[in-house]
């Protein structure tokens, strides 16, 4: 307690130093935020700022050039990995939307017993360490006997997408009033209507915004795919990494490029559809 | 003839459970066709949960359920012949007014051009015309409860349900409401239940009144009924302010037993039901049928001191203590009983005006 | 007018239709996380075959591993520390990323909640993009300004602060910088979401009872934050003790954490029990982790009520 200054309340001097006006405002925490903001874009920045870069070597700047934007589009491997991360990116995104979907329905606002089971299960996935996850999956693909590639990439990439999508699509429906699906049904709609007139239309933004969540994790994940990838199947950060183990090329800092700025823009998006929810 | 009707119904939530709570106890309850019906009750008394049975949302426990002499009991709210105005409304908020409007009728499957026409004489019957292509997010409090009132009334349900429509809305607005709501009644004839907490709002729009607490029905009557015959003590004091006093009889003579009340002498009251003497009952009295002169002057009553004045603008409300019991006395300014004034420390006489003592049950 | 007439009995049980639209979800992660997590459970208990995969024989081998190695001619246990120590590491080095996490996370999570609604919403989507970016291409971009001919040094080289390039990458530092760099945004999105439903009428009333800046921010707010700072330290120390990308791409030889152990028994050291072994140790570790810090939120806000 900082009761030191004296022991009368009416005698306690204000140093002339403190300001009045916000209240909230703590000297320091603006420039500190700051720092902060240069700290996580300053690697990004540079990064993508050499990719322009005209010379062979990483370090020195020698003139602005898209050669190596070229030389990324123009190799088959990496647009086989592109494509593949986009397909693998895609459907699991889907079909997590839609077992999520599902669950979510079945979870909220309803007395379900044992939903407190379920919403452990369906986040398991977010406290199992990644590795983990990763070893497993192989060491299961491998015990069951499913060859690696393709196939396993997907099932794994749809299972730890779930309450990725799970989420988002639960706390829309937890926002919505429970009321209007009552509404629906007291104007003569059937549950089945009720959920294709009311319920669904209005969750279209938590799907949305579960939907890309999966889709971002999928097209980000690179130590499950590693392992269970199997010698044939590769996704774009699988072929990344393994650009890196040849050293750092200019070819790195343009595919890299591209993916950061695919990322930004699928945030930007994903915040549009976030307002627009939120206007409803 | 008879719009609803509930049976010996009960309702418990987590039957067998540890926290069971039961909500209605054993209703019984016949609501009149065209009638404008309320059920009031402090929240938690039961009265939504009344509503919602009604309106299908809620199974009951026990019981019978029928609507206009067929058995609901068992039927969801899709498949009853009732409509619900709900408490914030439940408007579809993706939706355009007049979709909102049509929403019932196309899911009856009311053909297209009848549906548009319905809608445009709902729209017109609420004084919403202008807004028929508005999304409800966009309006006032007062033009989303039309809204829902026109939604609510386009499918012509036997029995309109309103819970607590008025409950978000201002002051002023819900005064006007009130009135419309009424006038809306009267207009299409279906019979309106209504449920609220607001005994104002039962006493000014009700033909008749439920009151109901801790899930037993305490009385049914005419506004004017509840408020000057009240039967428990619970019903007094709920509808207006009451004073409550204990008193013992001590006579039964006919219809009128007199009235043992410590600090007050001479009182009798007319019965309803029969009384033995020596038994204890509660007498209630409205505080603006007390009356008040100084003291030693000659009132059938006792002797009184006051311990507050409150100014309240069209009355004055004098806080008394007469022989260990608490009064409240509402004098209107400058009437007739109110061309005396009195301070904290007067003695004062109080009586009562003839007929205005009630026997409740304790 | 028309009523249809349904009656109860003619509709699906609602627990029926329940169970049809949680089932595949749940049956999805039960077969496909579950049970993997069984099987290595199961496998940490078996024999290593020479190829990766097992051999059908009980033994705690794998786990006594861990802390002692087998002679090959006697068959005698002796205590090597080797391992204990990437376990040791992995913690270490996730401990003081959390930490520092926190004390960058606190003041820009404040600063941002605190800002008009216009500038909030601009520093939220700056703060979300990194959260978003590949995590791989972060780890890179790092290593790119941290190597010996990075910016940073060509910086402080060119200014004439240093004439040899600072050792910033492939060691412990760049490490635990790199785990920061990773999950930083997890730290600070959630403290915005605590700090952004504070009530500021309490600051106004510990200024009004004589506490200064210092005393009001230390005593009122990170006390009623506690139950959002223990969320935040749990989203950045769990990705981070199992980490596999960070001490991978920018550290040596000696910062090794308990993620590159694991993988490496699967893909080059090709021994799966002791893979599976480290694993169900991490895994262990994790939910022990989580379940404590729960059980102290849980308390936290039953405190508060």
């Amino acid at each position: 307690m900082s009761n030191t200054a004296s022991s009368s309340p009416a005698m306690r001097t204000v140093t002339a130093t403190s300001r009045i006006g916000d209240i909230r405002a703590f000297a320091g925490f603006g420039s500190l935020s700051f720092a902060c903001l240069v700290f996580l874009y300053a690697p990004i920045v540079f990064l993508a700022a050499y990719s322009f870069n005209d010379g062979r070597s990483v370090s020195r700047w020698s003139g602005f050039s898209l050669r190596w934007y070229a030389t990324v589009f123009g190799n088959e491997n990496i647009q086989t990995a592109a494509l593949n991360s986009v397909i693998i990116a895609v459907i699991a995104a889907t079909a997590s939307t839609l077992l999520a979907l599902g669950a979510a329905t079945a979870t909220v606002h309803r007395r379900a017993s044992g939903g407190g089971a379920a919403y452990a299960v369906l986040t398991f996935p977010l406290m199992v360490p990644e590795i983990v996850t990763a070893v497993a999956s192989l060491v299961f693909f491998v015990a069951v006997g499913i060859s690696l590639g393709f196939t396993t990439i997907l099932l794994a990439h749809i299972v730890f997408c779930i309450p990725f999508a799970y989420l988002p699509i639960k706390a829309r429906l937890e926002g919505l009033d429970p009321s209007l699906p009552a509404a629906a049904a007291d104007l003569y709609a059937s549950p089945a209507k009720a959920f294709a007139r009311i319920t669904l239309p209005l969750l279209v933004p938590g799907l949305l915004s579960g939907w890309l969540l999966a889709f971002i994790i999928s097209l980000d994940d690179f130590i499950i795919t590693a392992l269970v990838a199997g010698p044939g199947a590769t996704t774009l950060p699988l072929h990344i990494y393994g650009m890196l183990r040849l050293g750092m090329t200019p070819e790195v800092n343009a595919i890299s490029t591209l993916m950061l700025g695919a990322s930004t823009v699928l945030v930007l998006v994903s915040a549009m559809i976030g307002r627009v929810g939120q206007k409803h | 003839m008879i719009a609803a009707e509930v049976r010996g119904l009960s309702k418990v939530y987590n039957a067998g459970g540890s926290r069971a709570f039961e909500a209605l106890k054993n209703f019984d309850l016949s609501i009149n066709a065209n009638e404008f019906f309320t059920l009031l009750g402090p929240s938690g008394c039961g009265k939504t949960t009344l509503l919602r049975i009604l309106g299908g949302f809620e199974a009951l426990t026990e019981g019978t359920c029928t609507i206009f002499g067929q058995d609901v009991s068992r039927l969801p709210p899709e498949a009853r012949p009732v409509n619900t105005v709900f408490q914030q409304y439940a408007l579809f908020p993706h939706m355009s007014v007049r979709r909102n409007i049509a929403f019932g009728l196309e899911m009856l499957g009311t053909p297209r051009a009848e549906t548009e026409r319905r809608v445009d004489r709902m729209l017109a019957l609420v004084h919403m015309s202008d807004y028929a292509d508005r999304k409800p997010d966009t309006m006032s409090g007062g033009q989303r409860q039309r809204v829902a009132l026109a939604r609510a009334l386009a499918p012509q349900p036997k029995l309109l349900l309103l819970d607590e429509p008025l409950s978000a809305l201002d002051l002023k607005l819900r005064q006007k409401m009130r009135l419309e709501l009424k006038a809306l009644q009267r207009e299409t004839g279906i019979t309106f239940i209504f449920v609220t907490h607001d005994q104002e709002e039962a006493l000014a729009m009700s033909d008749r009144i439920a009151v109901i607490d801790k899930g037993r029905l305490q009385q049914v009557g005419t506004p004017e009924d509840i408020y000057e015959n009240p039967e428990s003590r619970f019903v007094a004091d709920f509808i207006g302010e009451s004073n409550l006093l204990d008193a013992r009889v001590s006579a039964v003579n006919g219809g009128e037993a007199a009235l043992i009340v410590e600090g007050f002498a001479d009182i009798r009251a007319p019965i309803g039901r029969p009384l033995a003497v020596g038994q204890l009952v509660s007498l209630s009295v409205r505080p603006e049928r007390l009356i008040l002169r100084e003291a030693g002057q000659d009132v059938p009553g006792g002797i009184a001191r006051v311990v507050a004045r409150t100014y309240l603008g069209n009355a004055v409300e004098y806080h008394l203590v007469a022989g260990g019991q608490t009064l409240t006395a509402h004098a209107p300014r400058g009437g007739l009983r109110g061309l005396l004034d009195f301070v904290p420390g007067d003695t004062v006489s109080v009586g009562f005006e003839p007929g205005s003592i009630k026997v409740v049950s304790s | 007018m028309s009523v249809r007439q349904l009656s109860f009995s003619s509709r699906i049980s609602p627990r029926l239709t329940d169970l049809g639209l949680l089932g595949p979800a749940i049956a999805v992660i039960l077969v496909f996380m579950v049970a993997p997590m069984a099987i290595m459970f199961v496998y940490s208990f078996l024999e290593a075959a020479p190829y990766g995969g097992v051999e059908w024989r009980f033994t705690t081998d794998a786990y006594t591993s861990i802390l002692f190695e087998r002679d090959f001619l006697d068959d005698s246990l002796t205590f090597t520390p080797d391992y204990l120590v990437v376990l040791a590491r992995s913690v270490f080095q996730a401990g003081i990323a959390t930490l520092l996490c926190l004390v960058i996370s606190v003041p820009t999570a404040y600063y941002i909640a605190t800002r008009p609604e216009r500038q909030k919403n601009i520093w939220l989507v700056l703060i979300t993009i990194p959260y978003w970016v590949n995590l791989l291409i972060r780890t890179i971009a790092l290593l790119f300004v941290l190597r010996g001919d990075g910016p940073i040094n060509a910086v402080l080289m060119n200014l004439g602060f240093i004439s040899e390039p600072l050792p910033l990458s492939y060691n412990g530092f760049a490490v635990c910088l790199g785990l920061i760099y990773s999950f930083l945004p997890f730290m600070v999105l959630p403290l915005y979401s605590a700090f952004e439903r504070f009530d500021f009428r309490l600051l106004e009333a510990a200024y009004d009872l004589y506490a200064s800046r210092r005393t009001a921010f230390l005593r009122i707010v990170l006390p009623v934050m506690r139950p959002g700072l223990i969320a935040g330290s749990l989203l950045v120390f769990i990705p981070s003790i199992g980490s596999y990308l960070a001490p991978d791409i920018l550290g040596g030889g000696k910062t090794l954490m308990i993620g590159n152990l694991i993988g490496t028994q699967f893909q080059s050291a090709r021994n799966w029990p002791f893979g599976a072994a480290l694993s169900m140790i991490l895994l262990t570790l994790t939910l022990l982790v989580l379940l404590w810090l729960a059980r102290r939120a849980g308390q936290q806000t039953s405190d508060c009520r």
